[in-house]
């Protein structure tokens, strides 16, 4: 129970089912704050104590759980290094993936637990071949990408009560009917462990700055940079070149070279990826039988899916959508979906561009 | 039914210390006030004044009642630092003194004190030579008369030696120890010069069954002592606002009553304490008592169970019916291992593996009997999820 509306609703509902429910805050940050500010972080003490007072409207225990020093390790160092290697991590799913469906699960588990229920928006279908996992009703508040990462067997302890909810309003009405005092409470959106939403500023605090060339894709240097951790594939703001595009057109950070310190610019049709591959990857269920299939291709949270086809070895996934996807930047997961179906996802590794460099 | 193992957190208020406290409650009239009504409240203001003042070893202008351990704790740390002796900056603090302490000195380092830190032995207990080679020339010391977590007591009478020795003011942190070590603020001074040896010495109201809200300051006559609230004359000027007279009556009380029983008390939890310890250890081999075996308060059990997340234990007892603690002060998104465990010279991952148990009036046979029938499966349930380590 994080403190929001979601968890809050998503433990009244289990409760209400009748299953025996404790509520679990996780303490994730050692320096967080006293009050929150606005929609930006979360763990701050407001926020466990308007958990605690969800917990007791409901009457069911509550218990603040420290998982930072997992939540430091497993998270906070892998953005930082992610970043450091050139790659844009999502640290929420790697939150899912590796403290709230995993650490938590597994002590849950030992304790005598059940499941792991939260107030994600995704839907879980018991069929025979297992239980498959679906993007919720409400396609604006689907966190069916972010929950990609998980496996059949986390799946198989896993219950999200909210998933099938019309909408995010529903939600917050039925708190405000149940007197949960989180009923308008603002949803949060920011990484949690930046609260003041300033990824630049936070990564430069952690890995330092050092000046570096931007190059185009000829090589020819075009402006220089305080570190290249501070780029993402895509990005076309505050990179302040000093040497104008020869068509005048802006230009977007198509590459990051950690090793050498280096951003790659080019124009808008360079970003365009013909196809993406991975070593790292999962199943959310079961594996799919075929090697090669058609499918949906989802980069980002809120990324539209792209039909795509996807072929599937023992050494990895490698995608072909059927148009070229605009801004993918190494270290991005890739979600497969077949209609609502989550298959499962893999961290993009390599990007083929569309457009050769001399086009 | 429920099993609450944790008195040193806070012990049920005491039947007469609730009358005392209701019946004090009932009347009207300010202390300080000159009508007849102020005057019946300042008599019972004064009357339980001094009744604390007989139990507590001092005079009775030296009580000066406060809202509990924290205020008294900062009102004496504060109070010293404020009112030290010119060319002084240093203070003396031990590694494993409460967080009422440890956080006082750490917001007085910005005004300039320089912290002449006491390491602990592995019990926690101080080591009173240690403490003595640290005071000369400091503006202050502090000290813990019994830890609050590990239950170690230590050589009060030798540190207010050193500290009359050596002409540094000394405050004694006497909020675990009330009502378990005998207190006697006089005794304990002895014939130590004016404004130095013992001059300040904490306790509070709700670890012996008076009400929380309630404390003392015992503070030397000659004691130097700023205030920290202004407002008033009231209590010799040390502590301004209006002062909380049925507050005062029930400590008052239970001051008398846990000082009346303590030596039939202290052998009883002593007893049952001892079973508790061994009990566990037979069914939990791997777990190790901390703090020193002898010389700690009589109920309290402080272990450490190796490999497993104290937050489990703690869960899994909780379910049981047993509430215990794990001693870690454990605020919401801000997790802290012990302090003190670290200090005992523990590592991080077994400082977030221990248990304070800890006994008190109401403790029975039968709450020792449902921590033994408990503890073997939470154990191996909170390890397990301990040693799930990486997958």
């Amino acid at each position: 129970m994080s403190g929001g509306v979601d968890s809050a609703v998503a433990a009244a509902r289990a409760v209400e089912a009748g299953h025996d429910v404790v509520g679990v805050h996780l303490a994730l940050s050692r320096a967080g704050g006293t009050l929150r500010t606005g929609s930006r972080g979360c763990c701050t003490i407001e926020d466990a104590l308007d958990a605690r007072r969800a917990a007791d409207l409901l009457g069911i225990p509550f218990y603040v759980w420290d998982f930072s020093e997992r939540f430091r390790e497993d998270v906070i160092a892998d953005f930082v290094s992610e970043y450091q290697a050139g790659r844009t991590p999502n640290p929420c799913m790697r939150c899912n993936e590796k403290i709230k469906f995993a650490a938590l699960l597994e002590r849950a588990i030992e304790l005598g637990f059940d499941a792991v229920c939260t107030g994600h928006y995704a839907t879980l279908i018991p069929t025979d071949a297992g239980l498959e996992l679906h993007r919720a009703a409400d396609n604006a508040k689907d966190q069916s990408y972010v929950l990609g990462v998980l496996t059949a067997e986390q799946l198989a302890h896993t219950y999200f009560p909210l998933g099938t909810t019309p909408s995010k309003a529903v939600v917050r009405v039925e708190a405000a009917e149940r007197g949960l005092t989180v009923a308008q409470k603002p949803d949060s959106h920011d990484i949690c462990f930046i609260p003041d939403g300033d990824t630049r500023g936070w990564l430069a605090e952690k890995v330092g700055t050092a000046t570096g060339e931007i190059v185009d894709r000829t090589g020819e240097i075009v402006g220089s940079h305080e570190g290249a951790h501070a780029f993402t594939v895509g990005q076309r703001r505050g990179l302040k070149l000093g040497v104008p595009a020869a068509d005048g057109k802006p230009r977007f950070v198509l590459e990051v070279r950690p090793v050498s310190n280096t951003v790659v610019v080019g124009p808008k049709e360079a970003l365009a990826i013909r196809e993406i591959s991975g070593e790292r990857f999962s199943w959310a269920g079961a594996a799919p039988l075929e090697s090669e299939f058609e499918c949906e291709v989802q980069i980002r949270a809120h990324a539209e899916p792209e039909p795509a086809r996807a072929f599937v070895s023992p050494e990895g996934v490698r995608v072909e959508p059927h148009q070229p996807l605009n801004g993918v930047a190494p270290g991005q997961t890739a979600v497969l979906y077949v209609g609502t179906r989550v298959l499962g996802q893999f961290t993009i590794d390599r990007t083929v561009s569309a457009v050769p460099v001399d086009a | 039914m429920q099993h609450y193992l944790d008195h040193a957190a806070t012990t049920p208020l005491r039947p007469e210390a609730r009358g005392a406290w209701l019946a004090a409650s009932e009347t009207v009239g300010n202390a300080s006030s000159t009508h007849g009504a102020g005057q019946d409240a300042r008599r019972l203001l004064e009357e339980s004044r001094e009744r604390a003042a007989a139990v507590l070893g001092c005079d009775p202008i030296e009580v000066v009642f406060t809202s509990g351990g924290t205020e008294s704790i900062n009102l004496a740390v504060q109070g010293l630092w404020h009112a030290r002796a010119a060319g002084t900056d240093a203070i003396v603090m031990p590694d494993a003194e409460h967080h009422a302490t440890v956080d006082t000195v750490e917001a007085l380092l910005a005004d300039g004190a320089i912290l002449r830190p006491v390491p602990v032995r592995p019990t926690a207990a101080i080591d009173a030579s240690a403490f003595a080679a640290r005071l000369p020339g400091a503006a202050l010391a502090t000290a813990l008369i019994a830890n609050n977590e590990t239950g170690t007591i230590n050589d009060a009478p030798a540190l207010a030696s050193a500290a009359a020795a050596a002409r540094v003011p000394l405050h004694l942190d006497a909020v675990s120890a009330l009502g378990h070590v005998p207190l006697s603020f006089r005794g304990l001074r002895g014939d130590a010069p004016d404004a130095a040896g013992l001059v300040a010495m904490s306790v509070a109201g709700h670890k012996i069954g008076a009400p929380v809200g309630v404390g003392a300051l015992v503070t030397a006559r000659t004691a130097r002592l700023a205030a920290m609230l202004r407002g008033g004359a009231q209590q010799r000027g040390l502590r301004a606002g209006t002062q909380d007279v049925a507050g005062a009556a029930a400590f008052a009380v239970a001051l008398e009553l846990a000082e009346a029983e303590r030596e039939a008390e202290n052998s009883r939890l002593q007893t049952m304490r001892d079973r508790l310890i061994d009990g566990i250890r037979q069914r939990v081999p791997q777990a190790e008592l901390l703090g020193d075996p002898r010389e700690r308060l009589p109920g309290n059990a402080h272990l450490l169970f190796p490999g497993a997340v104290g937050e489990s234990l703690l869960f899994l007892l909780d379910m049981a019916g047993i509430a215990v603690s794990t001693g870690s002060a454990c605020q919401a998104g801000v997790a802290e291992p012990s302090h003190v465990v670290m200090a005992m010279g523990r590592s991080e991952q077994d400082a977030r593996s221990v248990l304070r148990f800890s006994l008190g009036r109401t403790s029975s046979d039968d709450d020792i009997d449902a921590v033994l029938a408990a503890i073997a499966d939470a154990y191996s349930r909170a390890s397990g999820s301990g040693s799930a380590e990486r997958s």
